[in-house]
């Protein structure tokens, strides 16, 4: 992994490298992730603590540095699990799209190759879209439903951990210029 | 310009996306009404993949089930297999001993029952050389063994000790090729000498050609040559023929009919009778012989009720017991008795007795008006009764049977 261990954030637009994927990695790797999350945790109850397709939506949007391919592929994303699950469409979508935007503009501006960024970035997402999703639920929905401070640090930093072990597979996923 | 439209064109972009997310939400909470065709389509892309990944894990789990219970299955039948092969060798091994604790009970049945003082012994090897017949028995002079004292078993003569050790004893068997011994038949008493072959059977050797040897025929020790004491059973001829200048006489040996593991050293052999012939083989019930019937009444010789005497009419002396033709001739001499008429007396043309008079029991003789149908149609004497039946083969034979 090539990556300058003493420098974060990225100087100028010239440092930042734009990563490329074949046009069905995104989509393969997205509905793995939603698979993984609908049928996995059939088996498996212990792994329902991973939001894989957010952790995917993050990814790509870190890589692409583009904000536009990354709400898009949030909202395309987050309606497919919305439309997968009893919400109405578009509660994830709205978020996941939010998610997609910002992660996107963050990978502009930081070294999104480096494991500590991909931690931090991952647990911060999750946070995020945690939060987001319950102020939505009980802004537009009127959902009486409680925000778990601590359940949603101790689920962020899991996922963020199983984050840059997946980050780094996924890496060898893309294109070498 | 370019720049700025560029990042209001992303902001612009997130906008009209959340904002459709927002209406799309919208619209759902205010009808409260799904909007189907998104969840279709989800369902539709997502549930094909999930099914094959369901099929592909399902094949998976199932071979993988399967393939762990066959190897479950295929170690539960080495398991099965090594306790059956246990079980073999166990049921070989009782099977074994049932079968030497069956020899051993007879021997000693045998040696208890003998005259002769006898030694149980094993034989515990066979001597080296192609085509001996000679074997080693576990018990040595330290047990009063010495050279030239029979060997037998329960069914007859094994062999004799041609050298005896502190340790063990060498003996020949009968059917070695050096071995001899005097023998004598049961039926008619043939005296030969039988000797080892070198095989399983004996030959029967200076038996003329006249003498009367059928197969089957058993022939026992006589005696006659100091070793094996008179009377044990040596073996039955397979086969007799004539030859030049004695029988060509095969015998099979029936001391090693059961195998050879046990046998009895004769220490002080005590001779004894060849058994004779005897009337049937004990082992079939033999009914007593039938009563015998007359055709005229009272004239029964054996009738079981006595017969009335008449003190006035001259005794007859009572019917002794005999053949057939002895009572019918008692008969006629009681007839010509009642009816004074002396057999030998008359000449040619006098008048013979009425044989067909019927005699009281005291013997009084009675005109018959006419004689009765039984007395007419039972004329001729009774036929003998047919020999008992005798089944199996030839160990009922009881010139066969030893």
């Amino acid at each position: 992994m090539a990556y300058s261990s003493d420098r974060i954030l990225i100087g100028s637009q010239r440092e930042s490298k734009i990563s490329r994927f074949r046009p069905w990695v995104p989509f393969l790797v997205s509905l793995a992730a939603i698979l993984f999350q609908i049928y996995v945790t059939l088996f498996f109850q212990f792994l329902a603590y991973l939001e894989l397709p957010l952790l995917v939506v993050v990814y790509f949007s870190l890589m692409w540095r583009n904000p536009v391919s990354g709400l898009l592929l949030g909202a395309a994303v987050g309606l497919a699990q919305d439309a997968l699950s009893k919400n109405p469409l578009g509660m994830l979508g709205i978020v996941k799209t939010l998610v997609g935007y910002f992660a996107a503009s963050v990978g502009l501006r930081l070294d999104v190759d480096h494991p500590f960024v991909r931690l931090v970035l991952a647990f911060f997402f999750l946070f995020f879209h945690q939060f987001f999703y319950w102020v939505m639920a009980r802004a537009l929905l009127a959902q009486q439903v409680t925000f778990e401070v601590r359940a949603t640090l101790f689920v962020g930093l899991l996922n963020a951990l199983v984050a840059v072990f997946l980050f780094h597979f996924l890496d060898k996923l893309r294109e070498r210029s | 310009m370019s720049s700025r439209t560029h990042r209001y064109g992303n902001i612009l972009v997130l906008l009209v996306v959340v904002l459709a997310q927002m209406v799309l939400l919208g619209y759902q909470v205010k009808s409260n009404r799904d909007v189907r065709l998104i969840r279709v389509w989800a369902v539709t892309g997502v549930t094909p993949v999930a099914k094959v990944i369901e099929s592909v894990r399902t094949g998976v789990v199932g071979f993988a089930g399967d393939y762990i219970s066959l190897r479950d299955m295929r170690e539960e039948n080495r398991h099965i297999q090594e306790e059956l092969d246990k079980l073999k060798l166990e049921a070989q091994f009782l099977r074994n001993e049932l079968s030497t604790a069956e020899r051993v009970q007879a021997l000693a049945a045998f040696q208890q029952s003998s005259p002769s003082r006898t030694l149980a012994s094993r034989v515990i090897g066979t001597a080296a050389g192609v085509g001996s017949k000679v074997v080693f028995v576990d018990r040595g002079t330290p047990s009063g063994v010495t050279k030239g004292m029979a060997v037998i078993t329960a069914d007859g003569i094994v062999g004799k000790v041609i050298a005896a050790f502190p340790t063990a004893s060498q003996v020949q068997l009968i059917t070695d090729s050096g071995f001899a011994a005097g023998v004598v038949s049961r039926k008619g008493r043939v005296r030969a000498m039988v000797k080892g072959q070198g095989h399983t059977t004996c030959r029967i050797d200076y038996v003329q050609n006249e003498e009367k040897i059928v197969p089957g025929e058993w022939f026992y020790t006589s005696g006659d040559d100091r070793v094996f004491p008179k009377g044990l059973p040596v073996g039955r001829v397979i086969s007799a023929r004539p030859g030049n200048p004695f029988q060509d006489i095969t015998l099979e040996p029936s001391g090693l009919r059961r195998g050879l593991e046990e046998v009895l050293i004769v220490i002080e052999g005590v001779h004894q009778e060849v058994p004779d012939l005897t009337a049937a083989s004990p082992e079939v019930h033999l009914l007593p012989p039938p009563r015998q019937t007359s055709s005229v009444e009272g004239a029964d010789p054996s009738r079981v009720d006595p017969p009335q005497v008449d003190p006035a009419q001259p005794v007859v002396p009572a019917p002794s017991v005999g053949t057939d033709a002895d009572s019918l001739r008692e008969h006629y001499q009681r007839l010509g008795t009642a009816q004074g008429h002396t057999f030998g007396a008359g000449g040619p043309g006098a008048k013979p007795p009425d044989f067909n008079l019927r005699l009281p029991p005291g013997g009084m003789a009675q005109t018959p008006q006419a004689p009765p149908p039984s007395a007419q149609r039972s004329s001729p004497p009774p036929s003998k009764p047919a020999p008992p039946k005798v089944t199996g083969d030839d160990v009922s034979d009881p010139d066969l049977t030893p």
